[in-house]
């Protein structure tokens, strides 16, 4: 029989190991896939991953993907880390958008360059309000984050759906619910002619240090994880789990909304009902395959942007539904958590009773590690 | 007062879809599990019921297809979060993300189609009666199999040994283990239970409450029933009563915008999510009575021998 057997400590291997080993079976489930659609699955294969990086033009595009996805997996690292289940980036991510709108339709013709950075701050403002009110329910009134934030992405979507339908429709855009293009100077600066990674992805990848010394090097990051890993212990340290809650609500929210606000005065250029696109979602992925660790993301945000350029191409070249990406992202992710249970355990061939071993903190996902679990009918 | 009359109707068409799912959650989150995948699970039920009302026509096949896609999605989650012990949130959002993407992808070729038109159901004598026939006996049979479902379940969870196991094994894991009941299996039963009644509700959705499919036409349905087991502290009376209350909200909104009142609609379609959260807020206020009503164990790993 097959039985999982703790181990005395987390496998740090493992630990990076199982995302390439979750990797691997979703290839696996996609090769089967692909045969069983009756394509070929090495064009199935080649799609996904080597055209995503195959020239200079879709490198740039990866990175354009990438980008937004970062941003939001390292807000939400914090927050899983921190046991705070803010499911609803998404929301955020789309009144991040609306606030940066807001302020880039105030431009006029003689607005300075210098708009970019208010309109990069509303966005922050409008993603850390969204969440915001998620951290106050929950303070206040013990409401689950869960389901508050997440039906939070509902109001978010019917809140932009309006605006662009009603207020801030384009009296000169043959009534097609859309904003006005914004002008030229709020958008954010382009790295390089010809392609449209901007501004953002520098960005990004400051806030990924930011993020590792916020996590690793300082005391509210300490105060953070611990609270996640052993709120008692957190507790009986006086650590305030409110104060952690917020923190950890406003940042994710913050950066879902900065990746709103890099969207709308980026690659979007205007507000239309198409803003969500699911990255406040897939962000999800990114963060727990990147390991909850914010240089961890930069390589599972790659990977996502993989899916969803790989994921327009299988339609376009292979006419299959683009929605092949989200059921790779899905996959990645259910396989992911089930390669993890080998962090904490390892499988032995055995018939023989269970030993005891001593059981050992988690090290990052809040999964409590305990003695012996036998897999199969054991139970 | 005809008008009133199919309001309420609507109301119990639309609180039927919410009470099965938040029925079958129900039983699982008596048991001592958390499955956030509803809405994936219903998203897959959904295709899978409509692909058999279009192919075969017969409409309980769809739900019992609509079943069987949740149950074996429920068990994929519930070997994972009962065996490997592996995160009950992260786990059941994983079958959420997989279940939008996976019923979008096998979808895509029923996005054109169309139903026949369903017959009605009508109750003889008793849907001529004024006011209460059009209300209450003109519906789909699921209606009152809605109602007998939560009849029956609290006479399982109060009245019965099975059921008296059950919300041990969700009370109190170790309890129950030590007496030697077989907690893993009975987790999963409850979780595939949980799931094939989701999957029931998700079928209904696209078979005769839309009728049609569309991408993530469950539009957060599965949240919703979720939010109303907490809504409900667990108690199936109160998850039926909750959801015609919700299925008021949802319909209200159809109602009002019909009346022409000057609200964007927008803010009605809304109504629903900020009922949810409005409800939750109001529950969830007093964390003792919470905490009092709550299995014990739920949202907690367990495994024998530790």
């Amino acid at each position: 029989m097959v039985k999982l057997e703790a181990r005395p400590e987390a496998s740090k291997f493992m630990s990076i190991a199982s995302p390439l080993l979750a990797l691997a079976i979703t290839v696996v489930i996609g090769t089967i896939l692909f045969v069983a659609l009756g394509k070929d699955p090495m064009r199935g294969l080649q799609v996904f991953f080597i055209e995503p990086v195959k020239s200079l033009y879709v490198l740039s595009e990866l990175a354009m993907k990438a980008t937004p996805l970062l941003l939001i997996a390292l807000g939400l690292s914090v927050c899983f880390r921190s046991n705070v289940w803010n499911i609803g980036a998404e929301g955020q991510f789309i009144v991040g958008a609306i606030f940066a709108s807001g302020v880039a339709m105030q431009a006029g013709p003689d607005t300075g360059r210098w708009i970019v950075v208010p309109v990069l701050l509303a966005g922050v403002l409008g993603g850390m309000v969204w969440a915001g009110i998620v951290a106050l329910l929950r303070d206040r009134f013990n409401a689950s984050e869960i389901l508050v934030s997440l039906m939070m992405v509902y109001i978010a979507d019917m809140v932009l759906s309006y605006l662009v339908y009603g207020p801030w429709k384009d009296p000169a855009g043959y009534n097609f619910p859309q904003t006005i293009t914004f002008l030229k100077s709020t958008q954010v600066p382009r790295l390089f002619d010809g392609s449209r990674v901007n501004l953002g992805l520098p960005i990004a990848l400051v806030l990924v240090a930011v993020f590792w010394v916020l996590l690793f090097r300082t005391y509210a990051g300490f105060q953070l994880q611990v609270g996640g890993l052993a709120p008692a212990a957190a507790r009986y340290a006086g650590f305030s789990s409110r104060r952690a809650l917020w923190m950890a609500l406003l940042l994710s929210g913050g950066m879902a909304g900065l990746a709103g606000a890099l969207e709308a005065a980026g690659p979007l250029g205007q507000l239309t009902p198409h803003v969500p696109a699911g990255y406040g979602f897939a962000a999800i992925i990114v963060a727990f395959v990147g390991r909850l660790h914010p240089v961890g993301a930069i390589f599972s945000a790659v990977l996502m942007s993989m899916f969803y350029i790989g994921g327009e191409l299988a339609q376009s070249r292979l006419g299959l539904p683009k929605s092949l990406t989200g059921v790779f992202q899905g996959l990645l992710l259910f396989t992911l958590l089930a390669c993890d249970t080998l962090i904490h355990y390892r499988i032995r061939w055995k018939a023989a009773q269970p030993q005891a071993a001593k059981p050992t903190a988690p090290a990052i996902t809040p999964t409590p590690a305990a003695t012996t679990v036998t897999t199969g009918k054991g139970a | 007062m005809d008008s009133l009359a199919l309001l309420l109707a609507a109301t119990f068409n639309a609180g039927t879809v919410l009470a099965i799912a938040a029925l079958g959650l129900l039983i699982n989150e008596r048991a001592g599990i958390v499955n956030l995948g509803a809405e994936g699970m219903m998203l897959v039920a959904a295709i899978a019921g409509f692909a058999t009302a279009v192919n075969t026509g017969n409409d309980w096949l769809a739900f019992a297809a609509g079943a069987g896609a949740g149950a074996l999605m429920a068990a994929a989650f519930g070997v994972l979060v009962i065996w490997l012990n592996t995160n009950q949130y992260a786990t059941g959002l994983a079958l959420s993300l997989f279940g939008t993407g996976f019923s979008a992808f096998v979808g895509i070729k029923y996005t054109q189609e169309k139903l026949t038109e369903r017959a009605h159901f009508d109750i003889p004598v008793l849907s001529d009666l004024p006011f209460v026939g059009p209300a209450i006996f003109r519906q789909h049979p699921m209606v009152y199999i809605a109602v007998l479902l939560t009849i029956a379940l609290a006479w399982f969870l109060y009245r019965s040994r099975a059921g008296l196991v059950l919300r041990a094994v969700g009370e109190s894991p170790e309890s129950a283990h030590a007496l030697g009941y077989p907690v893993r299996r009975i987790r999963l039963i409850a979780v595939m239970v949980g799931g094939a009644l989701c999957g029931v509700s998700g079928a209904y959705i696209s078979v005769i409450y839309t009728p049609l499919w569309v991408e993530g036409m469950i539009a957060g349905k599965g949240w919703i029933a979720l939010a109303l087991t907490t809504f409900a502290t667990w108690r199936p009376a109160r998850v039926l009563l909750g959801a015609y209350l919700f299925g008021g909200v949802t319909m209200l909104q159809f109602h009002l915008q019909g009346e022409g009142v000057q609200v964007p609609s927008q803010f009605l379609t809304m109504l629903p999510y900020v009922a949810t959260i409005v409800v939750l807020v109001l529950i969830s206020r007093n964390a003792n009575f919470i905490k009092v009503n709550m299995p014990a164990s739920i949202g907690k790993p367990f495994f024998p021998g530790s």
